[in-house]
């Protein structure tokens, strides 16, 4: 379907069948500054998506219009589509909150709020359902479980959430955007912080939580890029250079900048 | 790689006497800190008897004690508080949540440095021209009217402070669970911030707790107990000023131990706020 592209036609698109997320002609600015340019891609329904490429290159960006976190701040606008399930998410009429029940978000740093690991997880849900004890007691252990956390934590879900180790803190943060039930889940460098143990406990996750969930993934380390995900979008300078199932991109690049990066002879 | 020795040396030398400096210069307020507070001690530690907190001012010649003084400061104190704590921390919350764009918070901000560095005898005078003329006698109000005017800008500044001091991205990780701002400020951010806040709003209790002369205007002064806010009131800072100034030497001793009161108040609560900071820092 998303087949030409005729805004960037260097930009090698693989045909995705059933897309979740179609991106058209996206750019995105900083006030005057334009990081991304005319993005065209799509990512794939219950598969990991990785965005890769050197800092300042866009990715982050690229990630944040998926659940328009932008908005946060007054000078930043993006242009063009995003479509979910074939709606436009960009278009002034979506519902902020309603979008961003449908599309969770974990960050480069844990962010565990000044809470109990117990309410961390209900805080979320609170926002959208009205469960009974019971029911939000099943519901957190239901994510708490997803994010393979529930054995360490569930003797402890009284205690402050800050008080679990970076790794532990990390999976809380994604238990937190799981009990949601998001259909896709956004992932801003979620390794980056962590230690190689809690980077193979995430990474394990992934694969388990993609079975339910679309995920897309920003990273800086490529081996992490080949390890955990289907797709791969290498960006440059803000512009998509090349994008491609996994295997393809790492093994038999189309594109000589992408080779470069990947083999590390960027420069 | 080789060191050149004469650079280490140099190195050496300029660190050793940085550190003297910096230990002279500690020493230095240290020496006044504990001489103030050794006076203090010496002169006020035998007067401080349980009649201080069990009797009224005296007249001069007959004993007596500092009831009714306590009992008005910690009034006034309190009323001050309550008035000056919500209006700083909804102000500073305003600046440091909703001040980003625009020209109101730039303004606000402003004049509330400079109401921070206002002499208090102004804010006295103040309040003594719009509030104790008008209803025409000295009241436990204009005086807790008065603290609170010093409580707010010393409120807002530590809040606006604390709260930016609240990582960006836990405001984010919020927002993108799909949260509204108000939640996002009542339940992550303040709540984030709150200790030092809380330590902010001791803070602000410790600085009025000594004030003097905006009470002078207001409250004035009441030789006996009185529960009633409207009328003057009894507090310490005037009393001692008052007794200190007197030639009696009765009045001068119940000054000595209000004077020590006052301080050993307004350390355990800069100990207290310390203690509560340290313990927020600890945990994040």
């Amino acid at each position: 379907m998303p087949a030409e592209n005729t805004a960037n036609p260097k930009t090698i698109v693989p045909e995705i069948i059933a897309p979740k997320i179609v991106v058209r002609d996206l750019s995105f600015y900083y006030g005057d500054y334009c990081a991304l340019k005319n993005i065209n891609l799509s990512i794939a329904e219950k598969m990991v998506t990785a965005f890769i490429g050197p800092s300042g290159c866009g990715k982050s960006t690229l990630l944040r219009t998926f659940n328009r976190m932008y908005q946060l701040y007054p000078k930043q606008k993006a242009t063009g589509e995003i479509l979910l399930d074939g709606d436009n998410i960009l278009d002034k009429k979506q519902d902020l909150n309603n979008l961003r029940a449908k599309i969770g978000m974990v960050f480069q740093k844990p962010t565990p709020f000044p809470m109990s690991i117990y309410d961390n997880i209900a805080f979320g849900v609170k926002l959208y359902e009205s469960l009974n004890k019971n029911d939000m007691d099943e519901r957190v252990e239901w994510a708490l479980r997803k994010a393979a956390l529930w054995t360490e934590a569930k003797d402890k879900l009284r205690q402050s959430g800050t008080g679990l180790s970076g790794g532990q803190q990390q999976r809380l943060c994604i238990a937190r955007a799981i009990a949601v039930k998001p259909q896709v889940l956004l992932l801003d460098e979620p390794t980056s912080a962590l230690d190689p143990i809690s980077t193979a406990h995430i990474e394990k996750l992934i694969d388990e939580l993609k079975e339910d969930f679309t995920i897309v993934i920003v990273t800086h380390n490529m081996q992490q890029a080949a390890r955990v995900s289907d797709y791969t979008a290498y960006m440059y300078l803000g512009d998509l250079i090349e994008f491609g199932d996994t295997s393809t991109v790492f093994t038999n690049p189309k594109r000589k900048e992408t080779e470069d990066y990947i083999t590390g002879r960027f420069g | 790689m080789n060191v050149m020795p004469s650079l280490y040396t140099r190195r050496r030398i300029i660190n050793a006497t940085g550190l003297a400096i910096s230990m002279l210069a500690m020493a230095f307020g240290l020496f006044w800190l504990c001489w103030i507070l050794w006076t203090l001690l010496e002169h006020g530690l035998h007067a401080l008897t349980p009649l201080v907190f069990a009797q009224m001012t005296p007249p001069p010649g007959s004993g007596g004690g500092l009831l009714n003084a306590i009992a008005g400061s910690l009034a006034m104190t309190l009323v001050g508080t309550l008035i000056g704590t919500p209006i700083g921390i909804l102000a500073g919350t305003y600046l440091a949540e909703f001040g980003q764009r625009g020209w109101l918070a730039p303004v606000t901000r402003f004049i509330n440095d400079v109401l921070l560095s206002a002499p208090s005898i102004v804010i006295g005078l103040f309040v003594y021209e719009v509030y104790v003329i008008r209803v025409k006698h000295f009241s436990g109000w204009a005086g807790a009217l008065a603290l609170s005017i010093i409580v707010i800008p010393i409120v807002i500044r530590t809040t606006e402070n604390m709260l930016r001091l609240v990582p960006t991205t836990l405001r984010e990780a919020a927002a993108a669970l799909g949260a509204p701002q108000w939640k996002i400020i009542n339940f992550i951010t303040l709540r984030a911030a709150r200790a030092g806040i809380i330590t902010g709003v001791m803070l602000a209790i410790a600085r009025i707790s000594g004030e003097t002369a905006p009470l002078l205007f207001t409250a004035l002064n009441n030789q006996f107990w009185s529960s009633n806010m409207d009328q003057p009131m009894a507090n310490l800072p005037v009393v001692i000023f008052q007794f200190a100034m007197s030639p009696y030497e009765d009045w001068q001793k119940l000054a000595w131990a209000g004077a020590l009161l006052i301080t050993l108040s307004v350390l355990t609560l800069n100990i207290l706020a310390r203690v509560l900071f340290r313990q927020k820092a600890a945990s994040h």
